[in-house]
């Protein structure tokens, strides 16, 4: 009997065959990857603000031109991943507008303000670190392009959170005012760092149809449990902790165990009442609005010129 | 009491050097999320970038020829506004895009046949700094001169922004080629330099459908410490941290 | 009815929540700067390999914008850029008929030939 588009493709999947732009594929899978690759572009480019806040108040050169650095790498993997969108047949202006009219979603942690210089420690550290956790297996998703935009996303993305990690260890052993703002950092970006894995497994039920089609390969609360696993032994070498009483090692499952998540504000946050919400998209749809001359500018001298080589040819 | 005063001066102009390229790369580094298409807000961040690693590398020498324990972040972060050596029009603040621009375009018009001629000074670090960094200008403006153009003959938005960024930013440019007596420092042929930056100027305008405006009165002071209200600001907002915490290693 | 698969991702909280994003994906958009494909030779010797894409506005900023955004850490030393919609593609439906005819032509391999060992520099 002859196999149905749907068997052929779901046959790619399981042999591990990655699946190309003009492939035929459910359109259920297309609209999820448009989601999912266009949210994360989004986190990338609202990502670039809670540490823009602090590229010119930097503590030395060598710490600015590091911290520059690593924001303008957030607007490069931004770009990677609008692309490979755009290879399923939406324009990233389009993806714009579902961001800056708010009904597009990206990372919650971006809505938590940065109040400190160890705020960019802390960011590196746990954000980054919490990123390259669900970023790293994503280099072996199904669809080519995204595989391929986030292996160039990972290998870019490893000195942002060994930068983050040094940050918090030359502070851990500066004066006490240093420790302090450390810890402090930790207080306020553990448990945001620890929700971006988001919402427990058990309340995630389609997660099974994503795991079949191999977009997504671990489940959150594996990534989470990993995750914590990892940081409750680095902060040991940093001499601070992490802002949970419950946090300890569990001989019998061999992992951290930890204490419940805010759910309620981990939904809040994501329904737009964060601390920075407003503020971070205020700031995308100014500098998008302030650029449409800018854009329109360019568009029309390219026209001018190219009208110009042709009358020159002709 | 000859080497001193030799010394003084070529401290003075390494970190006339290195404070333009310091004030350069932070204004635009405060475009770094804001830019007006992701592909213009990475490149600008790019400049930004280059524009700080000049700055350490001036910075660098500048404190090994100082001696007395100063670094590159004890010059760029301990001086106060009227020891900065910077020109003016890098200390302004960006404006829209087409005052951005049109800046990088003059301040990395000068930058490019300044270091064209240090490459060649008789102290060789400098000359090997000027070397390096001539690289990273070449780019700059070509990027600049192409948005000038893109500005000037785009749609009429653009080029009333064009215009009025050319007014606003005219009377600083003249600072750029007049030299101040530690400037000899530099063996630079600063009249080839004036020359150079006029005709470059010249022919861009041309081709973005600008013409050039009157040499008119131009602004001066910031070669020798005097500064707009501006630079204070930067100043606060940058050495915050070290001021704040003093003796802190970061 | 729209019905999408709730997954949770990073930086993805599905739709289950206040609203989804509306995936219409009408295509080209009329204001946007064109798309670029960027091709980019790593070193001397090598072919220029594809490595993504960017929006520019015509192929000098193209090329531009490829050096500022793929060339960051050195990757490359030449760049070819051409913009998207002048690339022509097989189609994947036809791959059984372009491709799987090489497959019974083991003779234009090297080692489809079975030759003694005494025999060198061959």
């Amino acid at each position: 009997m002859e196999k149905t588009a749907e068997e052929i493709f779901q046959d790619k999947i399981d042999r591990e065959i990655r699946i190309e732009p003009r492939d035929w594929m459910p359109e259920k899978y297309r609209q999820t990857l448009i989601r999912q690759i266009s949210q994360h572009a989004h986190s990338e480019i609202i990502g670039m603000l809670p540490e823009g806040n602090w590229i010119t108040r930097a503590p030395n050169l060598r710490r600015k031109a590091i911290l520059l650095a690593k924001v303008q790498d957030e607007a490069g993997h931004g770009l990677y991943l609008y692309s490979a969108a755009e290879t399923l047949g939406i324009s990233r202006d389009e993806m714009y507008e579902q961001l800056h009219s708010g009904r597009a979603k990206y990372s919650s942690i971006f809505n938590y303000p940065t109040l400190s210089w160890a705020d960019m420690g802390a960011i590196g550290w746990l954000v980054d670190g919490a990123a390259i956790m669900n970023q790293v297996p994503l280099c072996r998703t199904s669809y080519g392009p995204y595989a391929r935009a986030m292996v160039r996303v990972c290998k870019e993305e490893s000195f942002h959170q060994r930068q983050g990690f040094e940050i918090l260890l030359t502070l851990s052993k500066g004066t006490q005012a240093q420790r302090d703002m450390a810890q402090d950092a930790l207080n306020r970006w553990w448990w945001p760092s620890i929700m971006m894995f988001g919402p427990k497994d058990d309340e995630s039920p389609n997660t099974v149809q994503s795991m079949r089609w191999k977009i997504k390969r671990f489940t959150n609360d594996e990534l989470r449990q990993k995750f914590v696993d990892i940081c409750a032994e680095q902060v040991k070498i940093l001499g601070l902790t992490l802002p949970d009483p419950d946090l300890k090692w569990n001989e019998a499952t061999g992992h951290y165990d930890f204490g419940v998540i805010n759910w309620d504000e981990f939904w809040q946050v994501v329904s737009g009442n964060g601390p920075c919400n407003k503020q971070r998209l205020d700031a995308r749809r100014k500098a998008w609005n302030e650029g449409a001359w800018v854009r329109e500018a360019a568009t029309a001298y390219a026209a001018k010129r190219a009208a110009r080589q042709a009358e020159k040819r002709a | 009491m000859q080497a001193s005063t030799n010394l003084i001066s070529t401290t003075d102009f390494l970190l006339h050097l290195a404070d333009n390229a310091l004030i350069m790369g932070h204004r635009n580094s405060e475009w770094c999320g804001h830019g007006p298409v992701l592909e213009q807000d990475i490149a600008i961040s790019n400049i930004a970038l280059d524009c700080i690693g000049q700055a350490r590398n001036f910075y660098q020498y500048a404190a090994r020829l100082m001696g007395e324990g100063h670094t590159e972040d004890s010059l760029a972060y301990l001086r106060d506004e009227r020891a900065f050596r910077n020109c003016l029009i890098c200390e302004l603040p960006n404006g829209d895009w087409a005052q951005t621009v049109l800046r990088l375009y003059f301040f990395s018009t000068y930058q490019y046949f300044l270091f064209q001629q240090l490459q060649h000074n008789s102290d060789a670090e400098l000359a090997g700094i000027a070397a390096k960094s001539l690289k990273e200008v070449t780019y700059h403006l070509r990027w600049s001169s192409e948005w000038v153009i893109r500005l000037g003959d785009g749609t009429e938005e653009s080029r009333q922004r064009i215009l009025q960024a050319l007014d606003a930013l005219w009377p600083y440019t003249g600072e750029l080629y007049t030299p101040v007596a530690y400037e000899s420092v530099g063996e630079a042929d600063m009249a080839s330099i004036q020359t150079a930056w006029l005709d470059h100027v010249k022919a861009v305008l041309e081709e973005a459908t600008l013409s050039m405006p009157d040499m008119g009165w131009m602004q001066q002071g910031g070669k020798t410490g005097i500064h707009t209200e501006h630079l204070g600001y930067i100043l606060a907002e940058m050495q915050f941290l070290q001021r704040a915490y003093p003796g802190a290693e970061w | 009815m729209k019905q999408y698969i709730n997954k949770y991702y990073y930086g993805d909280y599905g739709e289950a929540k206040n609203g989804a994003a509306d995936i219409t994906a009408n295509g080209h958009h009329k204001h946007e700067w064109p798309l670029w494909e960027v091709f980019i030779r790593s070193k001397q010797g090598l072919d220029h390999k594809h490595v993504g894409s960017l929006h520019a506005a015509d192929a000098q900023m193209a090329i531009e914008n490829a050096r500022d955004v793929y060339t960051r850490r050195m990757e490359g030393i030449s760049i070819w850029v051409v913009e998207s919609k002048y690339i022509h593609a097989t189609n994947p439906d036809e791959a059984a008929s372009l491709y799987d005819p090489a497959n019974d032509k083991a003779y234009r391999h090297p080692t489809f030939y079975d030759l003694p060992d005494s025999l060198t520099h061959i």
